[in-house]
């Protein structure tokens, strides 16, 4: 408790960070006292990231001061951020897919240790902190949930005084957020500060005694984020009010997808393959596939979108086989995709939206004449998009990898509604997305439903699943479930049926 | 302290002065080079440079320019489309001396009837015979993830020991006293890839270069099947979401840039060199992986390009001639032009600081 006013871990005071064309942080202030989980609330380009940059050394205040145990702290690099006591864990992984983990954690150390002793010191930590991780085993066997373990313990072995999280339970299933929890909370009881960032407001709820809410780089407000409900933070997040997400107007109607004994070997040598999947998607409904990203949810993106062709009558389309046919001649016959990974599988990163919405807009909307391409069509088209669903951009002029997630995602399931699908596929529709563009996209999904579209979800986002499908269904080690009503089903035993068969340590965590 | 700070987009500006500012740092270091070879360096980069366009017997060097750029330019289109997508087919040379091979072979055989179908027949000979030939890589890549740098590439030194072959072998003449090379095609008028216009070295070879530049222009900027393409080489997962299927793009690729070699090696045996020797490779098809990076992949860059590299080769003979200056060195000018260019794109993508604070 904050009555007896602890002495004070980290102070930041009048923090500025100025780029090009935007105001990354302007005077930002905030102080974090030791054992405290302090959350960093904000959308995207709130400044959050910047915020902790500036605090991890890899990016250098314009105005402002930094204070740690009292003393001025400047870091010039995250060298001296370590040196220093603060360590920070990414929300995307820098490990190497070939090595074991002691190397992995090896490669990120100052001067590292012989591997043996490496290895024993790895577990020691392991076990102290109850992350079952064995220091001899390959990174790319694990499961996004140990690799981030990896990551965690990497930084406990500097003994850090501050430990900085950005987004790192957008990977894990509800166990492994349960066992991260567990740490995380460990570690706060034995003194050291955690600065939390995330977009999943029940779980600062849970887990952080005190959030400070960003927005468009200043703080906006400090609370203790118990004490709010999730919508008062979306709230105070957005600085507007939100709708809550309506789901009326909607019939289930005739079949319009069938998938049946859907075998697919892996895309890659880590991934699992897909095993005799199976289930009828019909008009109206909209279809949630749970999992943890990596059990074969680009796998089954891929046979649905064309991409990876399946053996013959495992897709069937309006009462036509299309196993066999390719992207296009899908998208013809109305079945729509988009992808997981926005820039690079959704848009190509270096071509502009114009062109981004030619890639994937020909079929169903006349950008081209007799192959030549109507330019001034697909303008039109990407203007459309932009204007329909939000997208903050200068213009359709603007390359993909220009815009941030959230505009982009816009973006791409934009592009795919407007082209009126009757069977649409999308794959973690909202990761890394900002809460108010999180809703958008979400209602745009229900209304396409609405409209008599079948629409498929794959997602981790167990809450948006509850939220927005009438059926669910998990994936994991590219199994599917048996498809289940949402009415009735909770949270947890869904996230029974996810995480039981992924030889964790689950038992000792969930209570 | 020099840094380099990455551009949001790639500047339009450095993506066509890189060329220009390439071009002068190879005058620049090559004139070291001819002054450590012991040659005065402005005389020399006189007659590579100027002499040939502006000089004394300039009339007879200027049809020479289009004579050489020809097959560059026609190979460099093929080539530049398949960077584009990224496939690297190295072996345009290989490509070039099978087609050369092989429309050589439909004329020679025969040789002596006269008919206006005999040069059409020659042309289709060749370019399936450059097709033909960038088809083993594709399908070696497409069958067994075979890299087509590699075997494109050693495909070439298969090529030259054929072409030695048929030199020596099936295609020498029978009227040759036992000297080795064909019959000369020149003094076959059926077959003869003449000049169209006297003096201005513009024969077949030339028009089909400006129809293959053309024709990829309109593909690559105008046509839904060209922005595959250039998606493929952008973000490859991203073409495959559009539609590309990999195995067609890989054929397509090297079917096209190897047809086009081919055309390139027939047009040249039937016309300028006359005739099939063992030396009939002159090393076009990888001069025109230069041309085709020098003029940016883009069609009306590699023209310019092309003639660029044409000067040289024209420049760099008289230089052999005239100063004695190795021909050696003049193929290092020629590399030096290909290195500079590669190290200035980095201005294409980045931005050089000088000095300065980290973190700015």
């Amino acid at each position: 408790m904050s009555a007896n006013e602890p002495p004070l871990l980290l102070r930041v005071e009048g923090l500025s960070k100025a780029y090009p064309g935007v105001l990354a942080n302007d005077a930002v202030s905030l102080s974090v006292a030791p054992g405290q989980v302090h959350a960093l609330l904000g959308e995207n380009g709130a400044g959050k990231s910047t915020l902790v940059k500036m605090i991890y050394g890899l990016v250098r205040p314009d105005t402002g001061q930094m204070a740690l145990h009292g003393a001025s702290y400047a870091p010039a690099d995250p060298h001296a951020a370590r040196a220093a006591g603060v360590a920070m864990v990414f929300q995307h992984f820098s490990l190497f897919e070939a090595l074991s983990v002691a190397e992995n954690v090896a490669l990120g150390m100052e001067d590292p240790p012989p591997l043996r002793q490496l290895a024993a010191r790895i577990r020691a930590v392991s076990d102290a902190y109850g992350l079952p991780l064995d220091p001899g085993r390959i990174v790319g066997d694990l499961s996004a949930g140990e690799r981030q373990r990896v990551e965690i313990i990497r930084c406990l072995l500097q003994d850090p005084k501050l430990l900085i999280m950005d987004e790192p339970t957008s990977v894990l299933t509800p166990q492994e957020v349960e066992i991260l929890f567990a740490t995380l909370r460990q570690l706060a009881a034995e003194g050291t500060a955690i600065l939390y960032i995330s977009h999943k407001l029940e779980e600062i709820r849970r887990l952080c005694d005190r959030a400070t809410i960003l927005r468009g780089g200043r703080v906006v407000g400090e609370c203790d984020p118990r004490e709010k409900s999730a919508h008062e933070l979306a709230e105070l997040m957005v600085g507007a009010e939100l709708k809550l997400t309506d789901r009326a107007g909607r019939h289930a109607g005739e079949v319009v997808l069938v998938v049946a004994g859907l075998n697919l070997a892996p895309s890659s040598a880590f991934g699992p393959s897909l095993k005799d999947l199976g289930f009828t998607l019909r008009r109206g409904e909209v279809l949630g596939i749970g999992g943890v990203a990596g059990n074969g949810q680009e796998e089954l993106l891929a046979a649905l979108s064309g991409e990876r062709p399946t053996s013959r009558g495992s897709v069937t389309l309006k009462g036509e086989d299309i196993s066999a046919l390719g992207p296009n001649p899908r998208r013809a016959r109305g079945l729509l995709a988009a992808p997981e990974e926005r820039l690079g599988h959704a848009a190509a990163p270096d071509m502009s939206l114009t062109e981004n919405a030619i890639l994937t807009g020909t079929m169903r909307r006349p950008l081209t004449h007799r192959g030549f391409i109507d330019r001034r069509a697909a303008r039109a088209f990407a203007r459309e998009i932009i204007a329909a669903f939000d997208v903050r951009t200068p213009g359709p002029h603007v390359a993909a990898r220009a815009l941030s997630g959230g505009n982009l995602q816009k973006f791409v399931i934009g592009r795919e509604v407007l082209q009126a699908p009757e069977v649409l596929v999308v794959n973690q529709p909202t990761w890394g997305v900002d809460a108010a563009a999180a809703a958008a996209i979400r209602q745009a999904l229900l209304d396409l439903a609405a409209g008599g579209a079948g629409v498929i979800v794959i997602s981790q986002d167990l809450d948006e699943l509850m939220e927005i499908s009438d059926q669910f269904s998990a994936l994991n080690e590219g199994r599917l479930s048996q498809p289940r009503s949402t009415t009735g089903l909770t949270l947890q035993e869904i996230g029974l049926s996810l995480g039981g068969a992924h030889g964790m340590k689950v038992a000792e965590a969930v209570t | 302290m020099i840094r380099l700070i990455a551009r949001p987009a790639p500047s339009r500006f450095w993506l066509w002065a890189t060329p220009v500012l390439a071009v002068l740092a190879t005058m620049v270091a090559g004139a070291v080079l001819f002054a450590a070879l012991g040659t005065d360096p402005l005389e020399a980069l006189k007659v590579i440079f100027w002499d040939p366009l502006l000089g004394a017997n300039a009339g007879y060097f200027r049809g020479q320019l289009l004579i050489k750029a020809g097959p560059l330019m026609l190979i460099a289109a093929g080539l530049a489309v398949g960077f584009r997508a990224g496939i690297w087919n190295i072996g345009a040379e290989g490509q070039y001396i099978v087609g050369a091979i092989c429309g050589a072979a439909v004329g020679l055989a025969v040789y002596p009837a006269e008919s206006v179908l005999i040069f059409p027949a020659m042309v289709v000979a060749g370019a399936l015979g450059g097709w033909a030939w960038g088809m083993i890589p594709a399908l070696l890549k497409n069958r067994f993830g075979a890299s087509e740098i590699l075997v494109s590439l050693m495909l070439v030194y298969v090529a030259q020991n054929l072409l030695a072959w048929a030199a020596f072998g099936p295609l020498k003449n029978p009227a040759g006293f036992g000297f080795p090379g064909s019959r000369n095609l020149q003094q076959y008028p059926s077959a003869h890839n003449g000049e169209l216009i006297a003096g201005s070295g513009l024969h077949w070879g030339g028009v089909a270069a400006l129809a293959a530049l053309v024709g990829t222009y309109v593909l690559m900027s105008r046509h839904i099947a060209g922005f595959r393409i250039q998606v493929a080489g952008d973000a490859p997962k991203a073409a495959r979401f559009a539609g590309v299927a990999p195995a067609r793009l890989v054929a397509f690729c090297l079917g096209l840039s190897g047809a086009l070699a081919g055309l390139a090696g027939m047009f040249e045996v039937a016309g300028p060199s006359g005739q099939i020797t063992d030396a009939f490779g002159a090393g076009y098809g990888f001069t025109a992986i230069i041309v085709a990076f020098l003029g940016r992949l883009n069609p009306i860059g590699i023209l310019l390009a092309g003639l660029l590299m044409a000067l040289t080769y024209i420049g760099g003979d008289m230089a052999q001639l005239m100063l004695r200056l190795p021909a050696a060195a003049i193929q290092v000018f020629q590399g030096m032009l290909l290195f500079f260019l590669l190290g200035f794109d980095l201005l294409t993508n980045y931005q050089v600081r000088f000095g300065g604070r980290v973190g700015a």
